[in-house]
This record gives structure tokens, sequence and C-alpha cells, in this order.
């Protein structure tokens, strides 16, 4: 197997640069299966550019990768500050891969604060490259350093790299026409040319994206370059970096195909727009900025040309409740926001299950309650979605388990709400949202059909023998109601919040009605299609570990662990959380024990606790982080012996 | 038709009154000022000649919100004070309707009032009927955000605190593009209002002065009764003299002092100062200065018709007409080169 990029290398000036671009062999080239890196620096410092750039370079060389974005609410948090730091973690390998990694190998620190805030993480051993320039008295003082932690020996267990990448920057671009500020702004690519040295990463796409990015500036593109090549050239010939390191293509991780680097909010984006395209339906997204789910509203504004309508509303509840004006109109309808939003949206979701039209909530949850924490993920958002309203009020809801898979869940999501006429909860987090992945591009003709059939003509004939619409006359199989536009001649219909007739839609009061109202719309999502739970099962294992959403990840990393240890152990993972698979209680009854690992406090548990009488175990987390592979695999094995 | 209905299909037969009334049974209490009102929207609306089932009603919460389940067409009962957001949604996905926002004081002022605001500022091409009756109804009879301060009420038995709302100069305010005001009982005053406002391009705000004859039974007789109207109702008509009382004998002039409006009594020497009523004007400060003339306690000097109607670009058309631009610049979306941008690597086998 071979991989290659598919771009072809650009050679703008005839200088040694991108693919070919390859340390000299003067130095000591080791092989490494896996490497995990963090960049840190001030929210300033541009360190998440500077992660993006490298995990770019890493999927472009064939690696498999797992990232996580770690960054402050503050934009511009106080520089050199504790709490102004941002950080960036890439964990590539030369093969299948599931989480961005627990410990870093490397730690790239732009300042005492970035040093401070992240050497607690490292193994003893790390690499550690600081940025010398910032370690200043004053500097050091502001995050309680006494004594400089470069001179003091408390960093004699790791391998420390102190590089005075300010100036050696400043030093590199003396012939640009610039500011020593403006020149000072490009020792993050500076750190970026010496770690793509370090493990021969190409540098042709970094290259080639600083060119665009600054392409109404070609001067600060240039300097941007030149510091980009000036701390390769620095790694090459400098005596302190003596080794450089490869990790192999991950060929075999991945099947056949052409693949991209993709976060989960581009994926959940494109899966909006492919359901959009399937469906043969515009898209239209109402909503109102909240991280992390922003993004959403930023990708899908830039593809007006799909025919996609993005608006962006004075509150979180003229969102939903344009996007359910345009569900009634005949769009795919989607909202986007966060846990706070979905709190506001509640009375105009309990409307969509009154009304039976299709939409799509996607809830990327955050730290709770109240604002919390923005930029930090969780999963506490279970409970909100499932009872988050007034009545009986049920909603389907769909979670992805990967960044890619928000491209698969988004189509899943759509395919439920537009079969049975219904609101969906597509409950993606923050892990997942900035979070990024290899992902293998589908063919469009991979993709599911969702194409709809709105109701042309009447439906019901009336005892004198004449033709009649109801719009509350339900598919015998779907128990979904027809799905009338306006615009469609004889079909004139009225819905509202009110409860309905059964069959006319015409507003009633009678209880027995209700009654019947309240149990066919629970029915109806009771009785959605979705496919059986898959079990990882292993012979002899009595214990399953059940998950669902981004903890996919950490948890399947943690089971290999732990067979690879010679444990034994099965393993599920819910798209589906509402209605649950059909074979969910079977599944969970045939092992002795269960263990739920989620970041919040137990909500799957407490669901399946109740709908299927079994002691689960909760393992929970909510520090605003993923799980660490090797903490679950502690807490999976201390399950397993129990 | 108008240029504002443009790409609403046409009626293929010729309509009548009865053909937008729907099979429910009407439902609001007995001598309720929504009757009348409904009986001019039904009447009128032949008039437009539009094919039915391209005609929508949304509708909040409230007495008035009962609205679209007797017309005839489209309609959506929704929540409390979000049909303009609701409708937004519709209208800017569907240029090829005509959609109608029916609302109250309590849904539209307090509950939905940043709703209403930004659907003004926006310009989404809608007809919000706003029925003003000054109090809730359907709550039974607490005060609203137009009730006049002081009010006796349920949950105000020592009289209500808070300052009204005026609708008018708050959708001035707002930067709507059609602002009017009118009374149900005054049919062919209503009627005219609401066919300048669905001739109109963008978001029409219709303030109507509606009694609830339950809570708050008479609020607007002095403008009804018709030797009290005279006095009390000041009709503006654009490019007419701002003139009424018993033979014209009243009139608005400018304040050159202050700049703003004030009504006086009509004279030989002041009648060329006689406000002339330019309702296109492109500033809405006059506008705003006429929709101050009533006194919120006594109603007299209340101007009722088209205060304001404008061109301004409305939102669903620049909407539109940017997937256009879109298209015209990236072509039309290619979803496989959509999915396959940015970085990519093959992995053959």
């Amino acid at each position: 197997m071979t991989s290659q990029v598919s771009s072809p290398a650009e050679q703008a000036d005839g200088a040694v640069v991108g693919e070919q671009r390859k340390p000299a062999g003067t130095k000591d080239v080791r092989r490494l299966d896996r490497v995990i890196i963090r960049f840190a620096g001030d929210s300033g410092d541009g360190m998440q550019l500077t992660g993006d750039r490298f995990t770019s370079e890493t999927a472009s060389f064939g690696n498999d990768l797992s990232t996580l974005p770690n960054f402050p609410a503050e934009i511009r948090a106080p520089a050199g500050t504790l709490p102004g730091v941002s950080s960036f973690q890439l964990h590539f390998a030369d093969h299948d891969i599931l989480t961005p990694g627990d410990a870093p190998n490397v730690l790239v620190a732009m300042n005492p604060a970035a040093l401070k805030a992240n050497v607690g993480d490292l193994p003893r051993g790390a690499e550690i490259i600081v940025n010398t320039d910032e370690f200043t008295k004053r500097a050091m003082q502001k995050v309680g350093y006494a004594t400089s932690p470069l001179e003091d020996g408390s960093l004699d267990g790791y391998s420390l790299h102190p590089v005075p990448l300010t100036t050696l920057t400043v030093e590199a671009l003396k012939d640009f026409d610039l500011t020593r500020k403006e020149a000072e702004r490009s020792k993050n690519m500076f750190a970026l040319g010496l770690l793509s040295w370090m493990y021969h990463r190409p540098t042709e796409g970094t290259e080639r994206f600083l060119r665009s990015k600054f392409a109404k500036k070609p001067d600060i593109a240039e300097a941007n370059i030149a510091a980009f090549r000036a701390g390769w050239n620095f790694g090459e010939t400098t005596e302190d970096f003596a080794v450089s390191y490869e990790v192999a293509p991950a060929a075999q991780a991945f099947p056949v195909g052409t693949y991209r680097n993709i976060s989960g909010n581009l994926a959940l984006s494109y899966g909006l727009i492919a359901a959009s395209r399937q469906a043969d339906l515009p898209l239209f997204l109402g909503s109102y900025p909240i991280t992390p789910a922003s993004d959403i509203l930023h990708e899908l504004s830039k593809h007006k040309n799909f025919g996609v309508r993005t608006f962006q509303a004075e509150d979180e509840i003229a969102g939903i409740g344009a996007a359910l004006g345009a569900a009634f109109g005949g769009s795919l309808a989607v909202t986007t926001t966060s846990g706070p939003g979905v709190a506001l949206k509640s009375e105009t979701i309990g409307l969509a299950v009154s009304l039976e039209l299709p939409l799509l909530v996607v809830d990327i949850q955050r730290g709770g309650p109240s604002t919390g924490l923005p930029t930090k993920t969780e999963q506490a958002d279970l409970l909100q979605a499932m009872y988050g309203r007034n009545g009986e009020a049920p909603v389907p809801v769909v979670a992805p388990r990967t960044p890619a898979d928000c491209f698969d869940a988004a189509l899943e999501a759509a395919r439920i709400a537009l079969t049975y006429r219904t609101p969906v909860f597509l409950l993606s987090d923050g892990y997942l949202a900035n979070g990024s992945e290899p992902w293998r591009i589908p063919e469009p003709d991979e993709l599911p059909d969702l194409q709809v059939q709105f109701a042309q003509g009447p439906n019901h004939t009336l005892e004198d023998g004449s033709e009649a619409f109801w719009p509350y006359k339900r598919d015998p199989r779907t128990l979904a109601r027809p799905w009338a536009v306006p615009g469609t001649p004889g079909l004139e219909h009225r819905i509202g919040g009110i409860e309905k007739q059964d069959g006319t839609g015409n507003i009633s009061y009678d209880p027995a009605n209700h009654d019947f109202m309240v149990r066919i719309r629970q029915a109806k999502v009771d009785g959605i299609d979705v496919p059986d739970l898959a079990v990882d099962d292993q012979d002899g294992a009595r214990t399953l570990v059940l998950g669902w959403g981004s903890t996919y990840g950490p948890i399947t990393a943690a089971v290999r662990r732990i067979r690879k240890e010679g444990g034994r152990i099965a393993q599920a993972h819910l798209r589906h959380l509402n209605p649950f698979p059909r074979n969910l209680g079977a599944v969970l009854k045939a092992y002795d024990k269960v263990v739920v690992p989620e970041m919040n406090l137990g909500q799957l548990a407490t669901l399946i606790r109740a709908k299927y009488l079994v002691d689960a175990r909760p393992y929970n987390q909510v520090n605003g982080m993923p799980f660490k592979a090797e903490q679950l695999a502690h807490a999976l094995k201390e399950a397993i012996d129990d | 038709m108008t240029e504002a209905l443009q790409l609403v299909p046409k009626a293929e037969a010729k309509q009548s009154m009865k053909d937008f009334k729907s099979d429910q049974e009407v439902r609001w209490c007995p001598g309720c000022g929504d009757y009348a009102i409904l009986a001019a929207v039904q009447g009128f609306m032949p008039e437009l000649g539009l094919a039915r089932e391209n005609i929508v009603f949304v509708s909040g919460i409230g007495c008035s919100s009962r609205f679209p389940y007797y017309m005839n067409t489209y309609g959506m009962h929704s929540i409390h004070g979000r049909a303009p957001a609701i409708a937004t949604g519709l209208a800017a996905s569907r240029r090829d309707l005509s959609v109608w926002v029916v609302t109250g004081d309590g849904d539209a002022l307090s509950i939905g009032g940043n709703h209403l605001i930004h659907a003004l500022r926006r310009n989404v091409n809608l007809k919000i009927l706003l029925f003003n009756n000054r109090i809730y109804g359907l709550t039974k009879g607490q005060y609203s955000p137009t009730s006049e301060v002081g009010k006796i009420t349920k949950s105000t038995p020592m009289g209500s605190l808070d300052a009204p709302f005026n609708p008018v100069s708050l959708a001035l305010g707002a930067e709507a593009s059609f602002v009017a005001r009118t009374v149900d009982s005054d049919r062919k005053h209503l009627t005219e209002v609401l066919r300048q406002a669905a001739a109109h391009q963008g978001t029409a705000l219709i303030e109507i002065y509606q009694n609830c004859n339950i809570f708050n039974d008479g609020a607007f007789d002095v403008l009804k009764d018709k030797q009290q109207a005279q006095e009390a109702v000041i009709r503006l008509e654009h490019g007419q003299p701002v003139r009424f009382g018993g033979e014209l004998s009243k009139g608005v002039v400018r304040d050159p002092a202050t700049g703003d409006l004030k009504v006086v009594t009509v004279t030989p020497e002041n009648e060329a100062d006689v406000l002339v009523h330019d309702a296109h004007a492109a500033s809405p400060t006059t506008a705003f200065a006429l929709s101050r003339l009533a006194d919120p306690d006594t109603l007299r000097n209340t101007p009722i018709g088209v205060f304001r109607a404008v061109e301004r670009p409305v939102y669903d058309t620049l909407m539109s007409d940017q997937l256009d631009a879109a298209v015209e610049r990236k072509g039309k979306g290619d979803l496989a080169a959509l999915l396959a941008g940015g970085d990519t690597w093959t992995v053959v086998g």
C-alpha cells in the first residue's frame, strides 16, 4: 500500500520546499509508531493555527491522527497569564488511533504560563521546547515561578530544548520591511517549521496555505514562509536537535479511498448540505451565535450556491422559530446551538412535536449549567434533550461518536426527521466539534436517499363520499402525518400548538382524544426504525462497557488496552438514544456487569436503569476534558475484577 | 397587482368573501371587535386575487391569535410572541407566499417584543396585524403593555405602574418601512389600510384599535362616537394638510421654537403653516412626531391612517439575491467537489 498527496507539490521559486524536503541525513533518524505533540502559548500566539497546520501536514502525509484544541472562553485573556493559555494537542501514528492521546511526548511552550499550565501533563523524559525569549523575570513571576524553571533543575527529568524563538524569528525576517512587533508575530511559524523538521512533515501545504491566507498581503505571506523555513533550517543545523523522527503513514489502517482531515463541526455542516441534496429540499438554518456551535453557522453561510439559506436571528428562540417556519414551507430546517440555547428553544421544540414537522436541533454540548464552560466539552444535555419540555413531548436523539462521524449522524438525524415528521436532536459536543481526524470522503452515490413526498391531494373520504384533506391522518407504517406545504391547492389547513383532533387536526379539548394523541405521538417516536446495537464482544467477557457520543474514542482505546493485557471486556456504543435500539435490553442482560462512562453524572446510566432495570454502573467525569484512555482502562479493569 | 406580491401566483377564478371563510366555528366572545376585523380581512382578500393556497396566516397566542383558524388559507397558530420569527423563516424561504401575522398587544409588544422589532428592521415581506385592545383578554383581564398608567385590573388592584408603549412610535423607532393605525369598527378605513399594506414591499405594521367588550369595554369609544371622534381623530392622508375637528377647524403645525408638532386652531394667518402629510418622507422624524400627538390617557388627537410607507430593500429579496449571486460567482453547488475540498490524500490498494 502506498499513501500519497493528491495535490501536486508547488515549486514557486525553485527552492527546496514541499514534499521533497527531507532532512539532509547528517543526523540520526528514529522511527516511532506514534507521537503526541502539544503546542501551548498565549491566546494571541496563534497556537490553534499552528496546530491546525501541523495537523494538515500530518493528514496529507497519511498518518492517522486525532486532535484536541483547548482554549479559554476569553478572546484575548491578559497576556502571559495561566487563564490565557491556549493549546492544541495532536496525536498521530502509523496505525489506527482513537484519541488525542493522554500525555504529550513533546510540549512546545511559547511562554512561562504555557509551560506552567502544561508541564504537569508530561511524562518524565518528554521533550520540552521553550521559547527562552519569553522567560523574563517578570513573565515568570506573573505565573509564580520564583526561579527560572529552565535553570533551577526542576525540569531535569525532561529533555529540554531552550530556543530563543522570538530572536531567531526576528533575525530571520530582518530583510523584510516589518516592525519588530510584526516580525515577532511569525514566531509560531518558526516553531511549526522546527517541529515539521523534527517529524519529517511535508511543508508544501503550509506554504500554499500561507500564500492564500495572506493573498492580499504578499509581504506578510513571504515573511511567514521565511520564518517557517528558518525554523526548519534551525532544526537541520543546530546541535541541540540531534535526532529527527519518522512516523510512517498509517496506510494499513485505512481502507482504500480519498481522505481529508475534518473537524466535527465541518463534518456536521457538510452532512447537513448532503442531507439537503439527498432530500432534494432547500436547507434553511435559523441560528444565534453560541460557542461551540457558531462554526456551523459560519460554514453553512459560505455555501449559498447550494441554495443554503442561513438566518442569524435576534435570539435563540427566533433561530428555531424561523427554522420551524421554513419547515412548514417545505425546507429541510435546522437550528444549531449549545445547551443554554436549547433551554431557550424548548417551547418551540414542543411546538414542533405538536405540529409534527421535520426539524433538526443540533446541540453542540458544552460544560454547564448556565453559561458553564463555553469552550470545554461535556455530555450533560442528554436528559435535557430527552425530557426538557412541558407535557409529553418525545423527541428522537441521535449522537455522533467521532468528528468525522458527525457527517453520517447529520444524515441519520435528517432521515428520521423527514421520515417521521418530527424534531430530532443531534447531540454533538465541544470535543467532537473542534477535534479532527482523517475522513474517507464518500462518493455522493454512497449517500442515503432521503427523498420525501409532499401531500398532493385529498387523503380522506368523508361519510358523504366527498374527498377531504386531513392533516393529521397518519401513515399506518410510520405514524407520520402528511407534509402539505403552502402553495399546494386544495390542501389549505391550519395547525397549531393546541391539542388537535386525531385526523382532522381541528382544535379538540376532548379528554379521550388528548389521551389518544399523547400516546400516538409517543408511539410514533418509539416506533422509529433504528438499527440494532452492534456489540464488539469477546469470548468470555462478563463485563460490557456501554457509551454514547464522543466517549467512543477513549472507551475503545481503553478496551484495546485491557484486551492487550489479557482482560476480557465487551463494548457497545449507542448512536440512537431515543428510541434505543430494539435489542438493547437483551444486550444489557447478556452481561453480569454494565459500565457506562459519561462526561456527566450518569444520564445514560439513569435512562437504562429506568428502562431496563439493569444495575448499570456509571463512571463519570465532568472536568471539561475528554476521558483519558489510561484512566478509563483502569476504571474498567476495576469493574471487571470487582 | 402590485410589485410586492408579484411572485405570488394569482387565483384562477374570481374569489368572494366566503372563499376565505374556513369551516370552523368562530369562538370569540359575542361583541368582540375581532369579528369586525375578521370580516374586513375576509372581505378584502378577494380584491388581492391571490391563489388562496399561497396565502398563510401565522399567529402567536391570545384571543386575536385564533384568527388563522377562521381563514380558509394555510395557517399556523404558534406560541406566545413568536409569530414574527416563524413567519420570517417562512417568508424568507418562500417568496411565492403572501404571509400575514396576526398578533395582539401582549403577544407582539410584551413576550414577543424582540421578534417584532427585529422583523421590522429587517423588512421581511410580512403584513403584521396588531390587534390592540390595551388589555390581556385570554388570560382574563390583566393590564397589557399598552394599558394606560394607573389601570385597575386583577393584577393591578392599586393601578398599574408601568408607562405604556405607543406601538406606532415603537415601530417607527424600529426602522419600520410601513406603519399604520386603524380602528376595528371603521371597515372602510381598515380596508383601505389593508390595501396599502398589501401593496407595500417589506414589513407592514398595522395597529388596529380593537374593543374587548369583556375586560376593557369602550376603550376606544372616544374614537368611535361620531361626536367625539370628530374632535379626537386625526385622519392622515398622504399629500393632504393634517386638519381635523368640526369644519376642519384644527390643524397640526410645526412649533418653530422646538421643531415638534402641535395642534392649533386654524386661522387664515396660520392656514399655510398646516403640515402636509408626507407618508413617503425619507426621514421618520415627522411620522414619529405625529405618533406622539395622541394623549395616551384620553386618546385625544389620535392620528389614524398610514404614518409611513417608504421603499427599502426587502430582506427575503436580498437573501434570494445573495443565493443567485453565489451561484453566479461559484457555480451551482457541487457536493462531490465540496466534500473533496481542502488537502486530500489517497490510499490505494
